[in-house]
Formats: structure tokens, C-alpha cells, sequence
């Protein structure tokens, strides 16, 4: 038995050609049950994502997963050799590993990966597409990236502009609901951010514009409240956070205007997101107390350096890894050397059972504490005799030589049927 | 034996106090799934200890500043896992255990020695209601203090844009806030009655004339400042910097008055 991938990602293959390769939802099923009707292929599952297709099979002989593609998706491989990437045995695990952790999506470290594999996994699942090898495959791979996840920070820090602001409210607001975000200008932008806010439980949104239908369009639209620019201050007011980008030349927010909106507030804490340029607050209002201005290089800055963190971190997640890679070769291993034990054990304990009936004829009658005696002496027999070639296979498992120890008990015993393992592992 | 149970407290105090200087430098939630639930096992052991104690000592009326010690640092750490029970909030362990640690070892090693116990004047329930009340009441001055200078530390780093590192691991600001402030509204009637009923007991022995001692004037100073302190909170929403430092006035008001117990003639620990 031995893991088998062949996939395309957002690093390999341009969108065209994900595009065409990607599996629907409703599509999947099939796609499954085609790949484990391959030759070879004992256990197999799919997963389509918009960064990435991949299949990934356990095979009992050299399986033609490339053939499967082209079958499939009825497209010429010769065409996508330069984007596929395939891999076997460890190196196929460790790219199962990296995907569940998120090390090789597109923003490292974003959480979403973990449950489109888990999907894939359930649909594969559900069609019987996954036993044993597979599914000790897949849940070492989840644990994997959980471990991940709680020992590195990588997936803790945002890496755009809208969801650092986002992060930022919820750092001084704690939780975004019942809160009231107010868009001063409703461009593009502040409309995305906005967005942001609304999914992460915001409560209520005010929009002013330039120009009038603009603000009432996009009130309508997000579900908010569209504010006249001469009531700009008083629904300050009301705000806790304000996201300003108007094409304004001066500071709609000075310092006085934010020593108003302190007082009325009772003091209580305003996040300013100023994506204008020329800025829309003036830089004293961060001085002010209770008052937070962050302005579009103050975001950006927050974002790269979390990008540089995130890398950091991505370095020790590939640490985890490694170590887990090399654990679930070594336990794979040792699943190999259980056949050769089991028929080593067996073959002993016919011998046993033929000399127990062959002598019973000759005793007589006996008593059962006489049978039961027989009994255990000649079984310790056997256990002592056998307990070192077990642990020489149990501690060679992890070796090399693993295979050669396994084929020279097998022949000097005459154990029948083969290694199970097929070929060593290179 | 309720020393060896203290000990035992302590050790696991320790952990907590390791983990929460750990925490600063990075480490990961793994170590609080281990930490905590040891250190809520030596609220346990402490709570065992106090119990037996007072099992021993046929009395519940604390008779030493080595108890009182102990005392003090169970109640703060039922502050702590209540405050982590509301807000998941581990930050305030930071103050919280060092103290906890200092205070506990200090009974645990030193309070073994059989002190003469207090001259029962007045009913000893009395007095350890007075007390308890009290210090519940000072626990709830310690953590507004600390959560106040979080809120500082942490306002800075987001003022000055420094948001990631060791600060981004604090609670939001506005829970600081919340927990500050709601520390001082639950620790009020705590501190108010302790005194009330402190007054009492000290009117009922003394008369008059002990409202002149400088612990009794120390003390009603420190009420006063915590007055202010809940009144200006409540009332104009004072944050950041002039909450902690009336934070810090009342909680140097609370040592000074723990502290008068040297200079007064009638309020002491010990007897004389």
C-alpha cells in the first residue's frame, strides 16, 4: 500500500487551468467513484477548491493517476504536464499535511482550507471511497494542522488592509456588536470594509456621501442609514467606529471636532479608519484620549508585518511537519511487519496443536489438570521461542532492512503469502 | 497539616506564576489547558487549608498576619478565576500571581510558629466577617489598579501602532475596562460593609475615641478615594490615564491603611 497525489495548485497552474480541472460540488461524488474504479487504486478522494485540485489515492500497485485525470476531465495531460505536480509515499503525505495546515494556500495560514479537506474527506467517505490506510492518512492530517494551529501563530494575524481594521476594532471594542460604524464617503472600499464589519456582528451603519444618491444606495444595500454631510458631527456622535475616504483636500475630523466628540461621548473609545489621501483626520486627534486613528499606511504597515510574522511562523508550522511526516512513516511501517507476526504466530500454533492431538493418543486417559499442564508448557514453548524474532520485527520495522528481515523469516519459516507492503520504501 | 496543604497551594501558585511569565514571551494556549486547572487546584488545597486551620484553631477569628496573608491571597485568586470565568481574561494573573505567590509563601514558611491567639474581646465571627469583607474589598482594589495599567500599556501600543508582539495577546480594551469597573462596583458594598462592621465591633470595645486612631483615619481615607474613584467611573466615564492614577492613589491608599496596623495602638493583628 502506498499514498499516491497528483493535483494543480494556485502555484503550478494559471486559472484557466484550474478552472477546467475544477470538480462542483454535485460532481464530486462521481469523481470519486471513477477514481477508485482505477486499476490499483484501493482507496481514493478528491478536493476541488478555487486554489487547488488534487487527487489523492491509496494504491496497491503503480496506479496511472494521470490517466484518471485525463479520463476524467476528458482533457490532454501532455497539455498540463508543465502544471501537474504528483507525488508518492512520504512526499505525498507531507503534501497532505501542508494542505490540511494551510502552509500551502495562497494567504498562509487562512483557515478555511482545513474544512474543505475535512468536505472532502466526509464525500469520499460517505461513498465508502476510504478504509483503513486513507482514513489514518487523513485524521493524522487533521491533528496535524491542529497542532499547527495552537503551537504557531500563523493563522492569528491578518494580512489585508480591511480585516487588519476589522481585528484593530475588535482589539479596542472587544465585541463589534450593537456597535455603529459610519462611512464618511462610500466608495468602493469603504463599502468592502464595511462588508467586513457587517460579518464579523456589527450593529448598525451610517453612510454620507458627496453625492446623496450614492449614500442611499449603499444604505440600502448594506442595510444602514444614510446621513446628510451637514449632520456629519452629530452622528459622530453616535459612532464608534468611522471610516473616512472622501476626496476631501482638508481634514473632515480636526482636533476640535474629536474634543466635541470625546465629551458627548463620555469619553468612551472612537476608532478613525482614514483611507484618504490626503488624509481625511487630522494626525493630533490620535493624541487625543479614547480617541484611535489609524490611516492607510498605518494599516498597511500592520499588514506587512504580519505577512513577515506569518512567515515566521510558516517556518516552524514546517518544522511540525517534517516530525509528523517522518511519525506517520515510522507507525507505517510498523503496520507492515503485523502480517508477517500474525502468520509467523499462526504457523506455530498448528504445529502446537498437531504434536497436543498426536500425543493425546498415546497418554491414555489423563486429567484435566494434566491436559491443562501440556497445554501451557507447550505454549510457553512457543512464546519463548518466537518472543525474539517478534521484537526483532516490531524494532526492525522502522529500519532499512526492514523488508529483507520479514523476507528471510517468511522463508526460513515457509510462511506463505507475501510481504503486504509490496515494494520497500525508497 | 494545613501548612502542608498551603505548600502544596503554593507549588501549584507557582506554576501559574511560571505560565503567566511564560505567556509573555509566547507561549501557546496548550500550556493554559495545563496551568489553570492546576492552579484551581491549589485554590482547592488552599481553601482545605484555611478550613482546617480554622478547624484547628477552634476558632474562625484569624490570629495572625501570616493567616491573614492567607486569606487575603485565597480571595484574590477567587477574583482571578471569577474574572477568567467572565471574560476568559488571563492578563490580570500577571500581578495577580506574583503576589499571590509572595504572600502564600510568606504564611506557608513562616506562619508555623504557635502564635498567642487574638484577645477575644468581641464575637470572633464578628471579626472575621469585618475582615473578609474587607479584603474582598481589597481585592477588588488590586485588580481595578491592574487593569487599569493594562489599559495604559495597551492604549499605548495601539496609539503608537505597535499591535503585534507580546501586547497583542492582552484582552480587548474594553474588556480591561469592564473588568476594572465592575471589579469596583462588585468590591463596593464589600469594602462599605467591612468597615461598617469594623466600626461596630471597635465602638462596641473602644467607644469614641478609636476614630482617632491613624489606621481607623487611613481607612476612611481609602473609602473615600475609592468613592471618588467609582463616582467619577460612573458618572464621566473616566478612562486611561486619570482612572489609573486615581486607580493607583486608592490602591496606595489600601496598602498604607493594610500597612497602619504598625502604628496603630488598638487595630492589630496580633495581639500585643
Amino acid at each position: 500500500m502506498t499514498f499516491h497525489l497528483i493535483g494543480v495548485n494556485h502555484n503550478t497552474a494559471p486559472l484557466e487551468v484550474r478552472e477546467r480541472l475544477a470538480v462542483s460540488e454535485a460532481q464530486l461524488a462521481d469523481a470519486v467513484r471513477l477514481l477508485v474504479e482505477q486499476p490499483g487504486v484501493d482507496e481514493g478522494m478528491v478536493l476541488s477548491t478555487c486554489n487547488r485540485v488534487e487527487v489523492l489515492a491509496s494504491t496497491r500497485q503503480a496506479a496511472d493517476l494521470r490517466a484518471y485525470l485525463q479520463a476524467y476531465f476528458r482533457v490532454n495531460t501532455d497539455s498540463l504536464n508543465s502544471h501537474i505536480y504528483e507525488f508518492q509515499e512520504s512526499a505525498a503525505v507531507r503534501h497532505v499535511f501542508r494542505v490540511a495546515s494551510s502552509l500551502d494556500s495562497m494567504v498562509v495560514g487562512e483557515p478555511q482550507i482545513l474544512g474543505q479537506v475535512k468536505e472532502a474527506y466526509a464525500i469520499a467517505r460517505s461513498l465508502g471511497a476510504i478504509n483503513s490506510s486513507l482514513e489514518a492518512l487523513l485524521s493524522r492530517a487533521f491533528a496535524v494542522a491542529k497542532r499547527v494551529r495552537t503551537e504557531t501563530a500563523i493563522g492569528s494575524s491578518s494580512v489585508s488592509v480591511a480585516s487588519v481594521a476589522v481585528n484593530l476594532a475588535q482589539k479596542i471594542f472587544g465585541s463589534l456588536k450593537n456597535k455603529t460604524i459610519y462611512l464618511v464617503g462610500a466608495g468602493k472600499m469603504a463599502e468592502l470594509a464595511a462588508r467586513q464589519f457587517l460579518a464579523r456582528g456589527a450593529g448598525t451603519i451610517l453612510i454620507s456621501n458627496r453625492t446623496w444618491e450614492r449614500a442611499v444606495d449603499l444604505a440600502e444595500t448594506l442595510g444602514g442609514r444614510a446621513i446628510a454631510f451637514d449632520e456629519l458631527y452629530q452622528a459622530a456622535e453616535q459612532a464608534d467606529i468611522i471610516l473616512t475616504s472622501t476626496g476631501s483636500a482638508e481634514p473632515v475630523f480636526r482636533k476640535e471636532h474629536a474634543e466635541v466628540l470625546s465629551n458627548r461621548r463620555r469619553g468612551r473609545p472612537v476608532f478613525f479608519i482614514d483611507i484618504a489621501v490626503p488624509r481625511n483626520v487630522a494626525s493630533e486627534v490620535n493624541r487625543l484620549e479614547g480617541m484611535f486613528v489609524y490611516d492607510i499606511d498605518d494599516l498597511q504597515s500592520v499588514a506587512s508585518n504580519n505577512t513577515a510574522e506569518r512567515q515566521k511562523e510558516a517556518e516552524r508550522a514546517e518544522k511540525i511537519v517534517e516530525l509528523e511526516v517522518e511519525r506517520f512513516a515510522l507507525r507505517i511501517k510498523s503496520l507492515e511487519v503485523v502480517p508477517t507476526i500474525l502468520s509467523l504466530q499462526e504457523y506455530c500454533e498448528t504445529i502446537r496443536q498437531a504434536e497436543i492431538d498426536r500425543i493425546r493418543g498415546r497418554l491414555g486417559t489423563i486429567t484435566p489438570e494434566q491436559e491443562a499442564a501440556i497445554d501451557a508448557m507447550t505454549r510457553g514453548i512457543i512464546n519463548k521461542l518466537l518472543h525474539t524474532p517478534i521484537t526483532t520485527l516490531k524494532s526492525a520495522a522502522a529500519e532499512p532492512e526492514a523488508s529483507t528481515i520479514q523476507e528471510m523469516i517468511r522463508r526460513i519459516f515457509n510462511l506463505k503469502g507475501n510481504t503486504n507492503s509490496g515494494k520497500p520504501e525508497g | 497539616m494545613p501548612l502542608f496543604w498551603l505548600r502544596f497551594a503554593l507549588v501549584l501558585y507557582g506554576v501559574g506564576l511560571v505560565y503567566a511569565m511564560l505567556s509573555l514571551w509566547g507561549a501557546r494556549q496548550a500550556l493554559s489547558r495545563v496551568a489553570l486547572p492546576l492552579v484551581g487546584l491549589g485554590v482547592t488545597f488552599h481553601f482545605v487549608a484555611l478550613v482546617e486551620n480554622a478547624m484547628l484553631s477552634r476558632t474562625w477569628a484569624p490570629s495572625s498576619m501570616h493567616e491573614l496573608e492567607s486569606l487575603l491571597s485565597f480571595l484574590l485568586m477567587v477574583f482571578f478565576f471569577a474574572i477568567y470565568a467572565r471574560y476568559k481574561a488571563t492578563a490580570p494573573g500577571l500581578a495577580v500571581f506574583p503576589l499571590v505567590v509572595l504572600m502564600t509563601a510568606s504564611a506557608a514558611f513562616t506562619g508555623n510558629a504557635a502564635e498567642p491567639p487574638l484577645p477575644l474581646f468581641v464575637s470572633v465571627q464578628w471579626i472575621y466577617i469585618h475582615v473578609a469583607l474587607i479584603f474582598i474589598g481589597y481585592s477588588a482594589v488590586l485588580f481595578n489598579f491592574v487593569a487599569s495599567i493594562l489599559y495604559i500599556v495597551e492604549e499605548r501600543a495601539l496609539k503608537t501602532k505597535a499591535v503585534g508582539g507580546i501586547w497583542s495577546r492582552l484582552p480587548a480594551l474594553a474588556t480591561i475596562d469592564e473588568i476594572g469597573y465592575k471589579s469596583l462596583v462588585w468590591g463596593f458594598p464589600f469594602m462599605t460593609l467591612g468597615l461598617i462592621a469594623g466600626s461596630v465591633l471597635a465602638e462596641a470595645r473602644f467607644g469614641s475615641r478609636y476614630f482617632l486612631d491613624p489606621k481607623i483615619v487611613l481607612s476612611i481615607l481609602m473609602w473615600v478615594v475609592y468613592t471618588v474613584l467609582l463616582y467619577t467611573r460612573w458618572s464621566g466615564g473616566w478612562r486611561g490615564r486619570r482612572a489609573a492614577y486615581l486607580a493607583t492613589f486608592a490602591f496606595v491608599a489600601a496598602i498604607v491603611a493594610w500597612a497602619a496596623n504598625n502604628f496603630s495602638q488598638m487595630h492589630r493583628f496580633i495581639a500585643p
